[in-house]
């Protein structure tokens, strides 16, 4: 087997917890590593890179990152370019939004069935992202 | 003296981790109902700018964190430059025993309804130590 097989994408979702977006970012990495591509996918906590831990630094290093991110600040783009993170792609929440504007997002603890809709669709895209690079 | 600033409620926001759903859950929960409480998205602190570096300088903290690696308390210390004023681990709580490790990461199940309790009931007891302390 490949050195190329052997990494798993690392989908890193934002970890946002004063906005509905967030919420979405984690419920879309949640159905691509769980559901979709359970084998060929992993997530880190992002705090953890925030904090500096090693461990998940060197992980992020060695292996192709996709972002998530719920909101115009970007933390888990940001937070894995400061640490030189292999970066393959980057989604963010409010294009998803503007890609389907009849979506409306519930809240930060009940994202409701449009918020769903739209995670999934934002899983989707990751899941493009990992089909078009491998 | 009574404090201007709020009291700041940190979540370790943990995705890895069921303990860290329920530090998200507890603490935005208490940050709905307390109007004396205010939170910062953690990975702001490296990804924000100086005025998001300054939160924890700001207002007087509280941590919840999912596990024992901290990343919330570490991030008070690392980026405010100050201690948290105190600091909540849901998986030293669970190991007290009254409570069942939560099987899930991504969302809250009944059984889990208690240690969301007993988290909010600490966070708010801890709260009312802070405020007592800073008046």
């Amino acid at each position: 087997m490949s050195e190329k097989k052997k990494s798993k994408y690392i989908i890193i979702p934002c970890s946002g917890i004063g906005k509905a977006v967030g919420t979405i970012t984690r419920r879309a990495t949640y159905i691509v590593t769980d559901e979709l591509l359970p084998n060929d996918t992993d997530s880190i906590c992002l705090p953890l890179l925030t904090i500096k831990d090693e461990e998940t630094v060197r992980k992020i290093r060695q292996n192709p990152c996709i972002t998530v991110d719920g909101c115009v600040a970007q933390c888990a783009k940001k937070n894995v370019e400061h640490h030189k993170g292999r970066l393959h792609g980057e989604i963010k929440i409010l294009d998803v939004i503007k890609e389907n504007p009849k979506l409306k997002p519930g809240t930060v603890l009940d994202i409701g069935p449009d918020g769903e809709k739209l995670a999934r669709k934002a899983a989707e895209k990751v899941v493009k992202i990992v089909g078009d690079k491998s | 003296m009574k404090i201007k600033s709020k009291i700041g409620l940190i979540s370790c926001s943990g995705e890895g981790l069921s303990e860290g759903m329920i530090s998200r859950v507890a603490t935005r929960r208490i940050l709905e109902e307390r109007d004396n409480v205010v939170t910062i998205c953690l990975p702001l602190f490296l990804a924000g700018g100086q005025e998001e570096r300054d939160f924890a300088k700001d207002n007087p903290c509280i941590t919840v964190d999912g596990c024992e690696k901290m990343c919330a308390a570490k991030g008070v210390k690392m980026y405010g430059k100050v201690h948290p004023k105190s600091q909540i681990i849901i998986s030293e709580i669970v190991e007290r025993g009254k409570h069942l490790k939560p099987k899930s990461k991504s969302k809250i199940e009944p059984e889990d309804e208690k240690l969301v309790h007993e988290t909010m009931k600490i966070i708010n007891n801890e709260i009312e130590k802070v405020k007592e302390k800073d008046e």
